[in-house]
C-alpha cells in the first residue's frame, strides 16, 4: 500500500490527530500526528487487517530546536509496506504515551530516547536510562546541552 | 539518584534459594562488556536482566559534529567484526539523499566485500558459539581461513578491521590485479572448512545436546520484538533485507534464505540459529561466485565521488540493509550543510539483545551463557 493511501485511512479514523503528510523525494514519505493520539494511531497501525505494521524498525528521538521529536519507522511483513509515523512534544513538558506494549522493541527504543533526549514515555514500565550511568544528569543529545565538569571525581570534558 | 534500578522481585516460598548474580561486565563469555543480572534459584535461571552501556562512545553525538565522510570511520566501529557491512547502509543512504548513481564496477565490488566480510562475522559467531559451549578446534580452524578474507581486505582497504573502504559515491581503492583469483581460494578454503566443521563441530552429538531446545525463540515473539538477521530466520522466518527490500545489485544474483526447520530440537532453539549461519556462508559464497564473473575489469572506483556534499535542508531518510547480524538501519536527517543534523544507528545487536531476558528464562545457568551467544551480539553496536 502507498504511503497517500495509508495517510487517506489514518485521516478517516483520526480525523485531527492526523496533522500532515509529505512525500517529497529523495526523503521517505512520512504522516505527522498529534503526540496524545499516538498510542492509538499504531494500535490501529499494528491491529488493522490493511495496515498490519507488525515490526518497528527503527525508534529515534530528534532535537527541532523549540522541541523533540519523536520518529517511528514501521514495516509490515505481511504487505510488505512501509509508513515513518513523526511526532512533536515541548521540551518542557515531553510527555507521550509509550507504545512498548505494541511492539517490545520499543522498550529499549524508548529508553534510550529517554536517556538520551528525556522524553517521557507515559506507560512504560521500566524507564530508566540505558545507554548512560544511571545517575547521569542531563540530556546529552539535546543541541543545548552543556556537560558536567565532573563525574564522580573524575574530570569530564578533556 | 533518584533513577536507580527499582527491582520487583515475586518472591516465591523458595525465597531463600534464589540468588542474584553478576555475570560481567569483563567476563569472556559475555563477548565484550556486557554486564547481566541474573536472578537463580537452584540452577535455573529465573531472570536476566541486561546493563549495557559500559562501551558507549556517543557515536551519535560525535556525528554532529563531523562532516558527512568523517563519519564513516566511526560506522566502522560500530560492529567491529564486520565493517564492510556497516558502512555500506551509510554510504547508501548519504547517496540516496544526494541522488547519486554509484558505478557498475563499485557496486559489484561491494557486494563481493560485503559478502567476505559476512563469511568472515559468522566465522567467529559459529566459532566463538562453539567455544561457549567447549569446543576448542573449530575455533582455530575458523579463525585460520578468516584470516585469507583479512588478508584480501587488507590488500584493498590498507586496514585489517576498521576499513574506511566504502566512500560516499564510491571506494577508496581499486582492487589489485590478482583480486579475482584470491577471492575465489579463499572461498575454496572457506568451504572446505566448513564441510569439516559440519562433522565435527554441528552434527557432533554433544554439541546437539548442548544447544538443541534451548533457547527458544517463537517467530511471534522475534517479530514484535524486532529481531532480524539469523536470530529471526533461525525461528523459520524467510526474510532477509537482501531478497526482499532488495538494494545494490542483489537481484541479480541467484541464492537462497535459509531458515531453522527444527531439524534436531524445536523450531527456533540455538542449534536452529547456528546451522543458518553455516548454511548462509554457503550462499555468500556463492553470491561472491556470480559476482566475480559478472564483474567488470574497467572502470573508474572513484568517479561518482562528490566534491561537494551538501544533501538538501531538512531531507531525511531511514536505510538499512542486511548486516550479518541482521538489519542495520541509519536514520540520516540533513540540514543542508556538510555536516549532518542527526545520524540514529539502529544497532542490530541493540535490538537483538533484548529478547534475551524472553528466552532465557527457564533454562540451566549454563546454558544462558550459550543462549547468549547464539543471539551473536557485538557490544560496540550495542552500546554504540
Amino acid at each position: 500500500m502507498l504511503a497517500n493511501e495509508i495517510y487517506e485511512i489514518l485521516k478517516k479514523e483520526f480525523g485531527d490527530g492526523i496533522l500532515e503528510f509529505k512525500e517529497e523525494a529523495p526523503s521517505d514519505p512520512y504522516i505527522s500526528v498529534e503526540p496524545s493520539k499516538i498510542f492509538d494511531i499504531c494500535h490501529t497501525l499494528r491491529d488493522s487487517s490493511e495496515l498490519m505494521f507488525d515490526y518497528l524498525m527503527c525508534l529515534s528521538g530528534l532535537d527541532l530546536g523549540e522541541s523533540l521529536g519523536i520518529v517511528y519507522h514501521l514495516y509490515s511483513f505481511k504487505h510488505t509496506h512501509k509508513i515513518v509515523i513523526k511526532t512533536t512534544v515541548p521540551k518542557e513538558t515531553p510527555t507521550l504515551p509509550s507504545v512498548m506494549h505494541l511492539w517490545r522493541t520499543a522498550d529499549w527504543h524508548e529508553r534510550e530516547a529517554f536517556d538520551l533526549y528525556g522524553m517521557i514515555f507515559s506507560g512504560h514500565d521500566n524507564l530508566i536510562r540505558i545507554l548512560l550511568p544511571y545517575d547521569w544528569e542531563g540530556y546529552p543529545m539535546r543541541k543545548d546541552y552543556n556537560e558536567p565538569e565532573e563525574y564522580h571525581g573524575m574530570r569530564v570534558p578533556y | 539518584m533518584n533513577e536507580t534500578k527499582k527491582i520487583q522481585l515475586e518472591y516465591s516460598q523458595m525465597e531463600s534459594d534464589r540468588m542474584r548474580l553478576n555475570v560481567g561486565p569483563q567476563h569472556p563469555s559475555t563477548h565484550g562488556v556486557l554486564r547481566l543480572e541474573v536472578e537463580i534459584d537452584g540452577e535455573i535461571v529465573t531472570e536476566v536482566i541486561p546493563h549495557i552501556g559500559y562501551l558507549h562512545r556517543c557515536f551519535e553525538k560525535h556525528c554532529e559534529k563531523m562532516t558527512y565522510p568523517q563519519v564513516i570511520p566511526y560506522v566502522d566501529r560500530l560492529d567491529y567484526i564486520s565493517a564492510m557491512n556497516n558502512e555500506w547502509p551509510y554510504v547508501m543512504a548519504v547517496e540516496k539523499l544526494l541522488e547519486i548513481k554509484v558505478p557498475e564496477k563499485v557496486e559489484y565490488i561491494r557486494v563481493i566485500m560485503a559478502e567476505l566480510n559476512r563469511i568472515a562475522n559468522h566465522q567467529i559467531a559459529v566459532a566463538t558459539f562453539g567455544l561457549d559451549a567447549g569446543a576448542f578446534t573449530p575455533f582455530l580452524y575458523f579463525f585460520r581461513d578468516r584470516e585469507y578474507i583479512l588478508w584480501i581486505m587488507e590488500k584493498c582497504s590498507g586496514a585489517r578491521l576498521l576499513f574506511n573502504y566504502f566512500w560516499i559515491g564510491g571506494l577508496a581503492h581499486d582492487v589489485y590485479p590478482s583480486f579475482k583469483q584470491e577471492v575465489l581460494d579463499a572461498i575454496k578454503q572457506v568451504r572446505k572448512t566448513n564441510a569439516e566443521v559440519m562433522n565435527l563441530l554441528i552434527y557432533n552429538k554433544i554439541f546437539i545436546d548442548r544447544t538443541a531446545n534451548i533457547g527458544i525463540l517463537p517467530a511471534d515473539v522475534a517479530i514484535n520484538y524486532a529481531c532480524s538477521g539469523p536470530t529471526l530466520r533461525g525461528s523459520g522466518v524467510k526474510w532477509d533485507l537482501r531478497k526482499d527490500d532488495t538494494y545494490s545489485i542483489y537481484n541479480r544474483f541467484d541464492f537462497n534464505i535459509p531458515v531453522g526447520k527444527g531439524e534436531v530440537g524445536q523450531l527456533g532453539d540455538c542449534w536452529d540459529r547456528n546451522i543458518v549461519r553455516m548454511y548462509e556462508m554457503e550462499e555468500s559464497c556463492k553470491i561472491i561466485e556470480q559476482a566475480v564473473a559478472q564483474m567488470p575489469d574497467t572502470g573508474d572506483v572513484k568517479e561518482a565521488i562528490p566534491a561537494k556534499l551538501r544533501p538538501p535542508k531538512g531531507a531525511e531518510i531511514y536505510q538499512r540493509a542486511e548486516n550479518p547480524k541482521g538489519e542495520l538501519g541509519f536514520y540520516v536527517v540533513s540540514n543542508g550543510t556538510e555536516k549532518p543534523d542527526r545520524i540514529k544507528a539502529r544497532g542490530t545487536s541493540f535490538v537483538n539483545l533484548s529478547v534475551l531476558p524472553v528466552i532465557s528464562k527457564g533454562y540451566m545457568f549454563a546454558d544462558l551463557i550459550l543462549i547468549l551467544g547464539s543471539i551473536d551480539i557485538v557490544l560496540g553496536e550495542v552500546d554504540r
